[in-house]
């Protein structure tokens, strides 16, 4: 370099500073490294601040024993496992929690979204109205009522009520009985995936056929056959390799079964209900966004209104949709974290709740969790940045 | 919640810009300021309760006070913290308070790697339950598969997950922030018992809406020594808080109380003399001005007035002194010598 430009030192100078594009990339070096110099500096000090302090550091803690009990595990868990363990068990809870709320909200949100579009005068007052009242209550105070709702409403484990087929519902939960899967339930599994190839491959070639002669026939019910039907055969030639485990009071509960906690249902339902009202209002503006004209194009072809729906109106809303409801799901998924307040185990209440006051690990844990956070953040928004790009408009 | 949140990063904040230099001097901030800023909790009668104007009372605050007296000469130059058990460490930490005072277990992974130091034992206690009189039960050892309310970060965490191991038992844990809620969900019927530090089941029972129905069963199943804390790294302000108590069990030993402190001055007893400063020049090595501990006793109250006054027999919770005696009638409370 140095004697590269000693042949012509002015003019070289002069250009390389002159050039945009190396300025540019020398701005983004000199911005890297300060924001890495920074970031080093900080994790520098805090180290050396904490070391002086006498308080301990490092991820050494996630190996130590945890000690403490958790209500409801999706893994095997007992207090003899590790910290470690204890962010799996959060990190498997915040994402059940999620993952039903998303679900749930989806489909009340819709149906309230369309309601409010719908010619019923009261439908469409009613829509309104659950919008408006559960789009402004807070959310926590949402959760707070749930939960002293349900667990006001419902009997002591003695006078439980009995739903019948060995399921119960008391203060304690919803108790179910539990499947339990014996050997040869795989072959019901193998003829369920069969199924499910096999309808697939159904509607495939109805649509080709359709395309290529324009004979359409229904395949909802023949779908539905083949799926209930193989299964079931399969079942019984393997000699029903399916037994449940009934929950069962004994002392002060319901022991065996499957159980939901209280604290689930709550959070549950007020997740639900508080994200649909805004899935409505997003579901709404992605209806009302495809122009009039499209469905009178498509009653002037003949469609019905089923098939307009299906064929026009939502492939269409859709892709107004699909990017707002993302961020209602990473707000879901975010809000999840209220459950601390009822006592759900969730991430932040087992892991930067008990297990960083019981370690003082803070900076480790936060920074854990955040990581989490944003990790579900992205994975669902790319996975709906994906379903986007299947429904966005294909130009041609 | 979102408050603890808020501590966890200002202290994470605090930790990484702070300046490495050497500790602040709590001493000289506390003068400086004109206050101590004490942890306590959120509300337990007896231990750290406010009334319906704001006036904080209970052993922890009595605690607070005489630090307060020591160092700047009156008890009422206290700004209270109220921390649940989840932020007490971090507000700690983070420098938010100057002293811990919250019925805080003192153990060892606490002194060994929250960088705090526990300045002495304020009242010894151990974990016990609260149940429904209407379960009929009698023993803890009868409590296989209950549900069970507890605070989160506490030692009561633990401890209930240790006993239901070594009996062989089960149990469900409902983990709550504060124990409003925790009380709450015992008075819901979410569970079947709820357990803590058995002074505290005592206090938490006088909140429920019909005391009457519950009771504590016989079983203590831990040790709780509970006591103040501060900062490692400061051990002017370490000493100072160590022998606000030390003064205050010592003065009760001596038979020196609110009441009779400034006859007492004159008193012919050199113990007496020397632990309040009229002879020996003792508070100023401490840090303090030599009649400190006269002016813990004349403000606050020895001990034995402190433990009466909040939850002995002079209060609601008419607890018993039991451990909490002087080792010369038979307790564990004994302070070294002022000498
Ligand atoms: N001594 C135990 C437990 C202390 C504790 O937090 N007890 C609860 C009793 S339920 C309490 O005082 N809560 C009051 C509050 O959160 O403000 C410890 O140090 O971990």
């Amino acid at each position: 370099m140095q004697k590269d430009s000693n042949e012509n030192p002015e003019l070289k100078k002069t250009n390389l500073w002159n050039d945009a594009n190396f300025r540019a990339m020398l701005f983004q070096v000199v911005a890297i490294l300060a924001v890495f110099g920074f970031i080093g500096y900080i994790v520098n000090n805090a180290l050396t601040n904490m070391e002086q302090r006498g308080i301990v550091t490092g991820f050494g803690f996630l190996t130590d024993q945890a000690g403490f009990g958790i209500v409801q595990t999706l893994i095997e868990y007992t207090e003899t496992d590790s910290y470690g363990r204890t962010f799996i068990v959060g990190l498997l809870n915040t994402v059940l929690v999620s993952f039903l709320g998303i679900i749930l909200a989806t489909l009340l949100g819709f149906l309230i979204g369309v309601g409010r579009l719908s010619s019923n005068w009261l439908i469409s007052k009613l829509s309104s109205l659950y919008i408006e009242i559960f789009r402004n209550i807070p959310l926590l105070l949402q959760i707070f009522f749930w939960y002293f709702a349900v667990l006001r409403a419902l009997p002591p484990p003695k006078q439980s009520f009995d739903l019948g087929a060995g399921a119960f519902l008391n203060i304690r939960g919803f108790f179910l009985p539990k499947p339990i899967f014996e050997d040869g339930f795989s072959w019901v599994i193998g003829a369920i995936i069969l199924a499910i190839a096999a309808v697939i491959y159904l509607v495939k070639s109805n649509k080709r056929r359709q395309l290529d002669t324009g004979i359409y026939k229904p395949v909802l019910l023949p779908s539905l056959a083949i799926l209930f039907i193989i299964p079931a055969l399969v079942f019984f030639v393997v000699g029903q390799p399916l037994s449940w485990d009934y929950p069962a009071l004994r002392g002060f509960n319901f022991q065996g079964g499957l159980s939901i906690i209280p604290e689930l249902m709550a959070l549950l339902v007020a997740l639900t209900i508080y994200t649909a009202a805004f899935i409505a209002e997003v579901v709404r503006s992605g209806i009302e966004a495809v122009s009039d004209g499209q469905s009178e194009a498509a009653d002037a072809l003949g469609l019905s209104n089923g098939q307009r729906l299906r064929l026009i109106v939502i492939p269409q809303a859709l892709r107004v949709i699909i990017p707002p409801l993302t961020n209602q799901y990473l707000n879901l998924t975010k809000n999840s974290s209220l459950a601390t307040a009822i006592g759900y185990p969730d991430l932040v209440s087992v892991f930067s709740g008990t297990t960083l006051n019981q370690t003082g690990q803070a900076i480790e844990i936060i920074f854990m969790t955040m990581g989490v956070y944003l990790t579900l953040s992205l994975l669902t928004s790319s996975l709906m940045n994906w379903y986007n790009r299947r429904v966005a408009l294909v130009e041609r | 919640m979102t408050r603890n949140k808020s501590l966890v990063s200002a202290a994470i904040v605090s930790l990484a810009i702070g300046s490495t230099a050497a500790q602040a001097d709590t001493l000289e901030n506390v003068t400086k300021k004109g206050y101590v800023q004490c942890g306590v909790s959120t509300g337990l009668p007896g231990f750290s309760n406010p009334d319906e104007k704001g006036n904080w009372t209970g052993i922890d605050v009595d605690v607070c006070r005489g630090v307060a007296a020591a160092v700047l000469g009156d008890a009422s130059k206290v700004k209270y913290i109220p921390l649940n058990a989840k932020e007490r460490f971090t507000a700690l930490q983070s420098g938010e308070i100057d002293l811990l005072s919250r019925n805080t277990t003192w153990t060892l992974s606490r002194d060994a790697s929250l960088g705090m130091n526990f300045s002495g034992v304020t009242y010894y206690d151990g974990q016990g339950f609260l149940i429904n009189k209407g379960l009929g039960v009698k023993s803890a050892t009868e409590l296989d598969g209950a549900s069970i309310c507890i605070q989160a970060g506490t030692t009561t965490e633990l401890n209930v997950s240790d006993y239901f191991r070594l009996k062989g038992m089960k149990f469900e844990p409902i983990v709550f922030d504060t124990s409003d809620q925790t009380v709450k969900g015992f008075e819901a019927g979410r569970c079947d018992v709820l357990t803590s530090d058995q002074s505290q089941l005592y206090a938490l029972r006088i909140k429920l809406a019909e005391p009457e129905k519950a009771m504590v069963l016989p079983e203590v199943i831990s040790k709780e020594p509970l006591g103040p804390s501060v900062r490692q790294g400061d051990d002017k302000w370490f000493s100072i808080v160590k022998w606000t108590l030390f003064a205050m069990i010592n003065a009760e030993e001596l038979g020196v109380s609110s009441a009779n402190v400034d006859k007492m001055k004159t008193s012919d007893n050199p113990s007496i003399k020397r632990l309040l400063g009229t002879e020996g020049g003792l508070g100023a090595n401490l840090g303090v001005s030599d009649d400190w501990a006269y002016k813990i006793v004349k403000q606050v109250g020895n001990y034995g007035e402190v433990f009466d006054r909040n939850v002995g027999e002079n209060s609601p919770l008419k607890i018993s002194r039991g451990l909490n005696a002087l080792w010369s009638d038979g307790g564990l409370m004994y302070a070294p010598p002022a000498r």
